[in-house]
C-alpha cells in the first residue's frame, strides 16, 4: 500500500499540499501517484511569479507511460519551484513528500487549503479507485 | 538472434564497386561544394549489405507476419492489390508539377476519392492534402479558429476535450493556440453532459470528440452533445481515429460534426507503422467549406483542375509542398473501389464482431474488462489491475510476454483512465483461428503469472533484444552512432 502521511492534505487528482509556518503551501504528487506513473523522466514546474488558480493545470510530470497535468489546489502566486527536478525527476519517485516537492504557492485564500481531503478521506478515495 | 550494426560488419577498404556512380563525383560537383572529409559510411561488400538488411527485415513484427492488435491504431491487413495499382508506371512516373492537361487521370482519381470520402462521412467538402493524422487534426482546429475569426467572434479560444478522447486532441488544440478544457467521462463510458453544460459558453471554440471513444464504446448521446455545443456557438470536431468501427453504418456528418479528419492509413488500409507516410484527409460541413486547406481537386465540366488560394480566398492555406501524399491516396482509392459500399459496411461489422468475440472469450477466461456492461466497438480494454496486485505482473509484463508467443502487443497504459490496461483492436481482417490463438496465449501467460511470474517480469526472452531500459533511453537520448575510435 502507498504511503499517505497524516499531516498533509490531498486532492482526488493525487496532489498533496502542506501548510508551512510562513503561510505558504508546498505542493507535490502523492506516493500513490508516483507509483502509478512509474519512473519519471521529466517534470515541468511553473515559473516563479506566475499566478495560478485553484484547479488550474500548472505543472506536468512525464513518465515512460504517460504525461499528466498537476493541478494547483489553491489560488495564489508561485513563490518557488523545485529546480532540482530538472536534472533529477526521479526525486519524485524516491521521495515524493520530501525532495520531490514540485512548487510552493502563497495562497490568497487559506480556506481552499482547508477544503482539501485529509489523509483519511484521501485513503478512502484511493480504496474506492482501486477496489 | 542478434544482428550487429552494419558498421560492425565493416573492414577498412572493403567496398561494392558495382554501386559506385559511373561518373566521378569530382566531375559533376563544383570543387567548392565537395566535402573535405569523406562521409562516414560502412565499408562492406554488396553481399554483406544485402544479408544485413534482409536479416533485419526478417526481425520485423509486421501485419504481414504477426497478429497486431495495437488498439486505436487499426493495424489491418493492407491488400497487395492496392500496392500493385498504385505502382502502375503511369502513376509512379507522374511529376507533381506536371501540367493539369497531362494528368487528368490522376486528378480524376483524387476527385473521386474526395467524393467517396464525402459520401462515407456525410460531410460537404474534403481536402486530401494533410500529410498525416496529426496534420489533419491541426487543419481541423485551424479551420474552426478561422471560422470564428471570420465572424469576428474573437473570444472563442477554448477547446473542450473529454478525458476519453484520443491523446493527440489536447496537443492539437494547444498547437492551434487554444486553451484546453477537459471534461470527465461517466462510469458507463458516456460523456458527462452536466459537466459539458458547465463549461460551454462564449469562449467555446469547439469540442474534439472521438466516437467511438478511446475506451472503445459509442457515445450514445452524441446528438445532445451536438445540441449543447452548437447552442453555445461552438463547433464539433470528429477525430477519425476510430472511424473503422462505424464505416458505412453511421456518418459523422449526420451526428452533427462540423469537421472530421480521417486516417486513411487506418480505416482505408494504407500502410503504416514505422513512421508513415500517412494521410490525414479532412472533411467539413457547409459552414467550414471556405476554409479547407488547399489544393483541392475541382471539376469544370469534363475537366479536372487544382483549386488553390484564388478559388478559396479564406483557406487556411497550404500544409505542405505539392498535393498531399499521393502514393498513399492512390492506395486508399483502390481499397475503397475494391470494397464498394457493401464492402465498407462489412469492414465495420467484422471489426466489431471480432472485437466482441475476443472480449467475450477473454472475459470467459477470467480477464477483467473495463466497461463490461457496454458492447465493444472495434476495440476494448482489459485491465490487469488484479494480476498486478496479486502476482506483481503488470500490463507491461503481459505485453512483453506476448512477444515471446509471437503476437504484437496491444496498446498499453492507454487510455489513462483505466489502470494497468491493454487496449485491444483485432480489426476485421483477422480470421477466428488467429483470435483463438491469441486468447490461448493470454490464458497461458496468465497461468505463468500465477505460477512463475519471473517469466513475465523478464520477458521478452526470445527476441534479439531483451527488456529495454526505457527510462534510461528517455533520459539519455543517444541517436547517432559513432565509431569508438573517432
Amino acid at each position: 500500500m502507498s504511503n499517505v502521511p497524516a499531516d498533509l492534505r490531498y486532492l482526488k487528482s493525487h496532489e498533496w499540499a502542506r501548510l508551512e509556518g510562513d503561510g505558504t503551501v508546498t505542493i507535490g504528487i502523492s506516493d500513490h501517484a508516483q507509483q502509478a506513473l512509474g519512473d519519471l523522466v521529466f517534470v515541468e514546474a511553473p515559473e516563479v511569479g506566475r499566478r495560478v488558480s485553484a484547479g488550474e493545470a500548472c505543472a506536468v510530470v512525464e513518465s515512460v507511460k504517460a504525461a499528466s497535468d498537476i493541478y494547483s489546489p489553491v489560488t495564489g502566486e508561485v513563490i518557488a519551484s523545485n529546480v532540482d527536478l530538472g536534472g533529477q525527476p526521479e526525486l519524485v519517485n524516491s521521495d515524493p513528500y520530501g525532495a520531490g516537492w514540485i512548487m510552493r504557492v502563497r495562497p490568497e485564500d487559506k480556506a481552499q487549503f482547508s477544503a482539501m481531503l485529509d489523509a483519511k478521506a484521501y485513503q478512502a478515495a484511493l480504496a474506492a479507485e482501486t477496489h | 538472434m542478434h544482428e550487429k550494426l552494419i558498421f560492425e560488419h565493416a573492414a577498412p577498404g572493403r567496398s561494392a564497386d558495382a554501386q559506385y556512380p559511373r561518373v566521378p563525383v569530382e566531375a559533376t560537383v563544383p570543387t567548392s561544394l565537395l566535402r573535405a572529409t569523406p562521409p562516414l559510411l560502412p565499408e562492406v561488400s554488396e553481399l554483406q549489405a544485402v544479408r544485413h538488411y534482409t536479416r533485419l527485415s526478417q526481425l520485423n513484427f509486421s501485419i504481414d507476419t504477426h497478429f497486431y492488435p495495437l488498439g486505436s491504431c487499426t493495424m489491418k491487413y493492407n491488400p497487395k492489390a492496392c500496392n500493385q495499382y498504385a505502382m502502375l508506371p503511369e502513376l509512379l512516373g507522374r511529376h507533381p508539377l506536371a501540367p493539369e492537361s497531362t494528368g487528368q487521370g490522376v486528378l480524376q482519381i483524387l476527385f473521386e476519392l474526395q467524393e467517396m470520402l464525402k459520401e462515407v462521412t456525410g460531410m460537404r467538402g474534403v481536402s486530401l492534402t494533410p500529410m498525416a493524422g496529426a496534420q489533419g487534426e491541426f487543419a481541423g482546429v485551424a479551420m474552426i479558429r478561422a471560422y470564428h475569426r471570420a465572424r469576428n467572434d474573437l473570444a472563442r479560444t477554448e477547446i473542450i476535450v473529454p478525458d476519453a478522447a484520443h491523446g493527440t486532441n489536447p496537443a492539437t488544440a494547444t498547437m492551434c493556440g487554444c486553451t484546453v478544457r477537459e471534461i470527465p467521462t461517466q462510469s458507463n463510458g458516456d460523456i458527462d453532459l452536466e459537466a459539458l453544460k458547465g463549461v460551454v459558453g462564449p469562449h467555446t471554440a469547439g469540442i474534439m470528440l472521438t466516437n467511438p471513444s478511446t475506451i472503445g464504446v459509442f457515445e450514445r448521446r452524441i446528438r445532445e452533445v451536438a445540441e449543447i455545443v452548437h447552442g453555445a456557438g461552438g463547433l464539433l470536431y470528429y477525430d477519425g481515429a476510430n472511424l473503422n468501427a462505424i464505416l458505412g453504418k453511421v456518418r459523422p456528418g449526420d451526428m452533427g460534426f462540423d469537421v472530421i479528419h480521417m486516417n486513411l492509413h487506418k480505416t482505408f488500409s494504407t500502410p503504416h507503422g514505422g513512421g508513415g507516410p500517412g494521410s490525414g484527409a479532412v472533411g467539413v460541413s457547409e459552414r467550414l467549406l471556405p476554409f479547407l486547406p488547399v489544393p483541392i481537386v475541382g471539376r469544370d465540366g469534363e475537366r479536372f483542375r487544382w483549386l488553390d488560394q484564388q478559388d478559396l480566398p479564406q483557406t487556411i492555406g497550404r500544409l505542405s509542398n505539392f498535393m498531399g501524399n499521393t502514393g498513399v491516396l492512390l492506395r486508399a482509392y483502390v481499397y475503397m473501389r475494391m470494397l464498394g459500399r457493401d464492402g465498407m459496411q462489412r469492414v465495420s461489422e467484422f471489426a466489431t464482431l471480432n472485437a466482441n468475440y475476443l472480449m467475450a472469450r477473454l472475459q470467459a477466461a477470467g480477464f477483467e474488462v473495463a466497461y463490461p456492461e457496454r458492447r465493444a466497438s472495434h476495440e476494448f480494454i482489459v485491465t490487469l489491475r488484479r494480476e498486478a496486485r496479486e502476482w506483481e505482473t503488470n500490463a507491461m509484463d503481459f505485453a512483453k510476454r506476448l512477444l515471446d508467443y509471437g503476437f504484437h502487443a496491444p496498446t498499453t497504459y492507454f487510455p489513462l483512465l483505466v489502470p494497468e490496461c491493454l487496449l485491444i483492436e483485432p480489426t476485421e481482417t483477422e480470421p477466428k483461428e488467429e483470435l483463438d490463438a491469441f486468447v490461448d496465449a493470454m490464458i497461458a501467460i496468465r497461468k505463468e503469472a500465477e505460477t512463475e511470474p519471473a517469466k513475465l517480469q523478464g520477458a521478452p526472452w526470445t527476441l534479439p533484444v531483451r527488456r529495454l531500459d526505457d527510462v534510461r533511453a528517455a533520459k539519455q537520448l543517444d541517436l547517432t552512432w559513432k565509431p569508438a575510435t573517432a
